[in-house]
């Protein structure tokens, strides 16, 4: 406070952190708008002549609208159900603290840990005729979140008073009103965060789609970039301009949930 | 309180059936392919195995122990990564949260700026440093050389000594900002007047953070460890998209190795290694467990 050097300095240094975030994203925007040749040497500057075309080419060529369908699809299903499901298993697990629920508890909470054995999931999916199919990655994705969400979420159903159940009860209501319209609005700020981390694990990830999906129509975005880099090595403009579209989804959702995210965390994972 | 204690009747209220679709989901399409792979890892089970796959004992992993197909500098290198990047995320991410924590002109933009790399699908942050990180035209070495310093130019993803620095850097690069995240809103359940008390006594900025703050932030530390060790373990997108194991087998781990078993067909093989991920996830998991375990009983 008496000092104000440290404070520039600090200034400075936050500066430069910024710049190192920004900058990579800066170059990829700009390119994106670039002349193939003149994309090829991704410089900083701006470009001698504006190529819009880029978007709509790469949209066409890279079956941008098909992934972001199924992306949306895989995200938004998936989330709901899995973040839904795990709240009314975290509050059935938070509420009834015998020996069998708590087992139950750290037997999902295993999952944290456990990687998926993706080579044996072909097998299961297979045995359910889920193979190649939106509805096994769907449900392969929902499978996924579980522990991660039952985890956070039981830390914040402890925060909620018991009381509330048995004032509900006493008017008559069964478990799912009681969980329906009196928990899950108390549970707002850890189910949204959940949904919004989930969301875009599910719209970052690669792998599940790498191992899952062998038709091209069924890849999600990501899958799509990647095979779209396969096919047009040298093309950076386009592959900016795929990249940059890929991107805007997820940091839309960033934007508009940010202030749940770090409020989340810090209510679910971290005070216990 | 006992299950039949309390004012109202559990069983009635807190209904069973809650569970049954997260637990069915989770066991049947997350443990039970584990626990598959652990009897598949003992089978010569191929992509041409139709009629029945048969024992074959210990034989995959003799294979991945003894052949000269190098998967055991894959365990290795996954360990190595596990250690490595959790280590170079950890403290500089403390160190930015307490900086950010502290009142200061613009933090919150700093905050949202700094986490927005790890909300960004791991393929993308691959393609576009696979771009920035060219030895010819990408933008690192042309940084170094603008500002004169073009003897630091490096072939970041061919050459053998500093393929794993890139791999290490941008990696803190995408996740400092998501540990840093979680330590702010671990610091923010600290108590002012703890500081304002060691203030007084006189204390200086190491000993706040040794005698205060990490002592308070243990379950952020631990949320941190939980998260950094298993993603580390499980790392397949930076390394495949970054530089597909290259060169040679260099940067291959035990996640890219499986999938190019399961690409080639020899399921067993992959299963075997896959088993060997899951024991060394489970020793870390049983040991980080116990951990969170008695935090919960001491609090």
């Amino acid at each position: 406070m008496k000092k104000t050097m440290p404070k520039v300095l600090k200034q400075v240094f936050c500066i430069l952190l910024c710049l190192i975030v920004v900058i990579p994203f800066y170059m990829v925007l700009i390119n994106s708008f670039k002349t193939k040749p003149e994309a090829a040497r991704m410089s900083l500057a701006l470009p001698t002549e504006w190529a819009f075309s880029n978007y709509t080419e790469v949209i066409e060529k890279g079956k941008l609208v098909q992934g972001f369908m199924n992306s949306m699809l895989y995200a938004a299903v998936s989330t709901v159900i899995g973040v839904m499901g795990s709240a009314m298993a975290a509050f059935v697990m938070s509420r009834r603290r015998s020996k069998m629920y708590n087992f139950l508890y750290y037997f999902v909470l295993c999952g944290l840990f456990f990687p998926v054995n993706y080579v044996t999931l072909v097998k299961v999916l297979g045995a359910v005729h889920l193979t190649n199919s939106r509805l096994g990655i769907i449900v392969v994705f929902t499978s996924a979140m579980i522990p991660f969400c039952v985890f956070t979420i039981r830390n914040f159903i402890s925060s909620v008073p018991v009381e509330l159940d048995e004032a509900a009860v006493i008017d008559g209501s069964g478990p799912v009103t009681l969980f329906f319209k009196i928990i899950t609005p108390m549970l707002k700020p850890t189910l949204v965060t959940c949904f919004i981390l989930q969301f875009m694990g599910v719209w970052s990830d690669f792998l599940t789609p790498l191992y899952l999906s062998s038709k091209s129509a069924l890849y999600p975005m990501t899958m799509a970039v990647y095979q779209f880099f396969g096919k047009n090595t040298n093309h950076w403009n386009y592959i900016f301009a795929d990249i940059v579209l890929t991107c805007i989804p997820v940091i839309i959702v960033y934007l508009i949930g940010q202030k749940y995210i770090v409020g989340g965390l810090t209510s679910g994972a971290v005070k216990e | 309180m006992s299950e039949s204690g309390g004012k109202v009747n559990k069983k009635r209220i807190y209904p069973n059936w809650f569970l049954i679709i997260p637990l069915l989901l989770y066991v049947g399409f997350f443990l039970l392919p584990s626990l598959m792979g652990v009897f598949y890892s003992f089978t010569d089970w191929t992509s041409r195995s139709t009629d029945g796959v048969s024992f074959v004992g210990l034989e995959n992993y003799v294979e991945i122990f003894t052949s000269n197909k190098d998967y055991v500098s894959g365990i290795f290198n996954t360990l190595k990564f596990t250690v490595v990047s959790n280590v170079l995320k950890l403290i500089p991410a403390l160190l930015l949260a307490i900086m950010l924590q502290e009142k200061m002109r613009g933090k919150n933009f700093y905050r949202t700026l700094l986490y927005l790399p790890s909300i960004l699908p791991f393929v993308i942050i691959g393609l576009i440093f696979k771009s920035i990180l060219n030895y010819n035209n990408g933008l690192l070495n042309g940084v170094l050389e603008f500002l004169q310093l073009g003897f630091l130019k490096q072939k970041w993803l061919s050459d053998l000594d500093v393929v794993w620095k890139s791999i290490f850097g941008l990696d803190a690069w995408r996740g400092i900002g998501y540990v840093m995240t979680i330590f702010i809103a671990g610091l923010s359940t600290i108590p002012k007047t703890y500081y304002e008390a060691a203030q007084i006594d006189g204390a200086n900025f190491w000993q706040r953070l040794r005698h205060i703050t990490l002592p308070m932030l243990s379950g952020a530390i631990m949320i941190n460890l939980v998260f950094g060790l298993t993603y580390g373990l499980k790392v397949f997108d930076i390394v495949y998209v970054l530089t597909n194991g290259g060169p040679g087998h260099a940067t291959e781990v035990m996640t890219t190795y499986s999938y190019q078993l399961y690409s080639s067909g020899q399921y067993g093989m992959a299963t075997a290694l896959n088993t060997i991920l899951l024991i060394i996830t489970l020793i870390v998991g049983v040991f980080v467990v116990r951990k969170i375990g008695k935090q919960e009983v001491q609090q």
